[in-house]
């Protein structure tokens, strides 16, 4: 069987629509129930990101490391104290745990809690490779880009007491 | 042809005011444009003398055409000499044109690293969705100023600015001072400024950094050095708990949200990763360009920042009317 050509035309136009669906963006307060939230903010790119900034800003990292633990639990692994689905984990953030997790109920907004949330989940659960952030924020090993430090700029005309030295 | 002509008087705003794309308000600038008018000059006189170069041609071709076919006069001279000749003159010239030039811009290069290479002041400038946080270095670190959205810069002395990125590259551009940088994130780069007038420029992020790139502006104030100074004192006061109607504006920010993330000097709430609110209600403008500093404004921005600036990084803090005022009041008191 051979497909005619206004056929193949028209399966590269369906083809091409699928590149036009793009992920919406909610900047203003969600508002929403915990289920109706956990599906908001779970799958989606946006949140995600956002919570990995916080997670940097919030100073996340000064216990749990990038995931791997330190002073705080570790969230890399499979083991959740107090509960490792989205809403348990924002109850974590919100009103803080036994041993250290402090409450940041009022030092960061509801929807902030839930992408923090969202990028914490992401480091051990099955999240799916299109929303993950192309890079990560933990040291890495491989060689830094640039090795050589900045020079300071040369003066042109050599001062006194430099010629002096030579 | 009358289209272009119509479009041109638009184009001519770019080349004045607080945002002047022929900005010579500075060494750097003035030397990148003096080096311009050069370019400028030569390309205009090379131009026209092609064109009449070409219309002469066109013009003996068609002559010489007319006497080979018979139909005028005697036969056609040999050109082989006048060409030869010609050849020789427009290559030689051509070689000599572009030789001047880059000794002009060797010259013009050397000029520029000499106006930087000795700055009093140095300023870190770092590029952030969407603003700008500037840090005034001090050996002593008790007198790093660290403000937003501003930069003030003495006039005759060269300030280096030490260039970063928080997130995504960034473009400094003071036009009317002089040409853009990037700024990478990763990595430093510099730009040194010589500002030979007094004045207050708009300077803009010249690199498309996201959704609010066009609201990422910095204002910038050219000023003697005493008033300079008198700033930098001003920015060095810190701005302790205040006492009466204000005290209710000063609990919100620091039992909210706010702390988390944004600074005042002498105050607990210490964040680092928003703009430095010490001297907030003495800036021109709020969100990095985005409005006006009026107490309207602080309002409109602190109820709902995403409706003013979608997608930028401060959320939404719910809060009552009464709270909003008494925020707002605390915060104009920021001077």
């Amino acid at each position: 069987m051979s497909l005619r050509f206004p056929e193949v035309i028209a399966a590269m136009l369906m083809l091409a629509a699928t590149g036009c669906h793009r992920e919406s963006r909610d900047y203003r307060s969600l508002a929403l129930q915990a289920q109706d939230r956990t599906k908001a903010f779970g799958g989606n790119a946006f949140h995600l990101a956002q919570g990995q900034r916080l997670y940097a800003w919030m100073n996340c990292a000064g216990c749990h490391s990038h995931g791997g633990g330190g002073m705080g639990p570790p969230l890399r692994d499979d083991e959740w104290r107090y509960g490792g689905s989205l809403p348990e984990i924002v109850t974590t953030i919100l009103d803080g745990r036994p041993n250290g997790m402090p409450s940041f109920r009022g030092k960061i907004t509801e929807d902030q809690a839930w992408q923090l949330a969202t990028y914490v989940r992401s480091l051990s659960a099955r999240t799916r490779e299109d929303i993950l952030s192309g890079r990560a924020d933990e040291p890495s090993n491989v060689e830094p880009p640039v090795l050589d430090e900045r020079k300071p700029v040369r003066r042109v005309t050599p001062r006194q007491d430099d010629a002096s030295e030579e | 042809m009358k289209r272009a002509a119509l479009i041109l008087p638009l184009l001519a705003p770019g080349c004045a005011g607080i945002q002047s794309a022929n900005g010579r308000d500075a060494v750097q600038g003035a030397l990148i444009g003096r080096l311009f008018d050069v370019f400028l000059g030569v390309a205009v006189v090379v131009y026209a003398l092609v064109i009449v170069y070409l219309a002469l041609a066109l013009l003996r071709g068609r002559r010489h055409r007319r006497r080979e076919s018979g139909l005028q006069g005697e036969p056609a001279p040999s050109l082989e000499r006048p060409w030869r000749i010609g050849l020789i003159l427009f290559a030689s010239a051509t070689a000599l044109i572009l030789f001047g030039l880059a000794i002009a811009t060797w010259l013009t290069d050397r000029a520029l690293a000499k106006a930087g290479a000795e700055a009093p002041l140095e300023v870190e400038v770092i590029g952030n969705q969407w603003w700008w946080e500037v840090r005034y270095q001090d050996p002593v670190a008790s007198r790093i100023v660290r403000t937003a959205n501003e930069l003030h810069l003495p006039v005759g002395q060269t300030t280096r600015l030490t260039l970063k990125s928080n997130d995504v590259i960034h473009s400094m551009w003071i036009p009317n001072l002089s040409g853009k940088q990037d700024m990478i994130p990763g990595r430093e780069s510099d730009l040194a400024l010589h500002p030979t007038r007094t004045g207050t420029f708009r300077a803009q992020c010249a690199e498309f950094c996201g959704m609010q790139h066009a609201n990422m502006a910095l204002d910038v104030t050219v000023e003697s050095p005493a008033d300079f100074r008198r700033w930098y004192e001003a920015q060095l006061v810190p701005q302790p708990a205040p006492g009466g109607a204000a005290a209710a504006g000063y609990a919100i920010f620091q039992n909210r949200q706010c702390a988390s993330c944004h600074a005042v000097g002498g105050t607990p709430a210490s964040g680092q990763v928003a703009p430095d609110l010490t001297h907030v209600a003495s800036r021109n403008t709020i969100a990095a360009g985005a409005l006006p500093m009026s107490r309207e404004n602080l309002a409109r921005w602190v109820s709902d920042p995403q409706a003013v600036k979608p997608g930028n990084n401060m959320p939404k803090v719910p809060l009552s009317q009464s709270e909003l005022g008494a925020l707002v009041a605390y915060l104009e008191t920021l001077k």
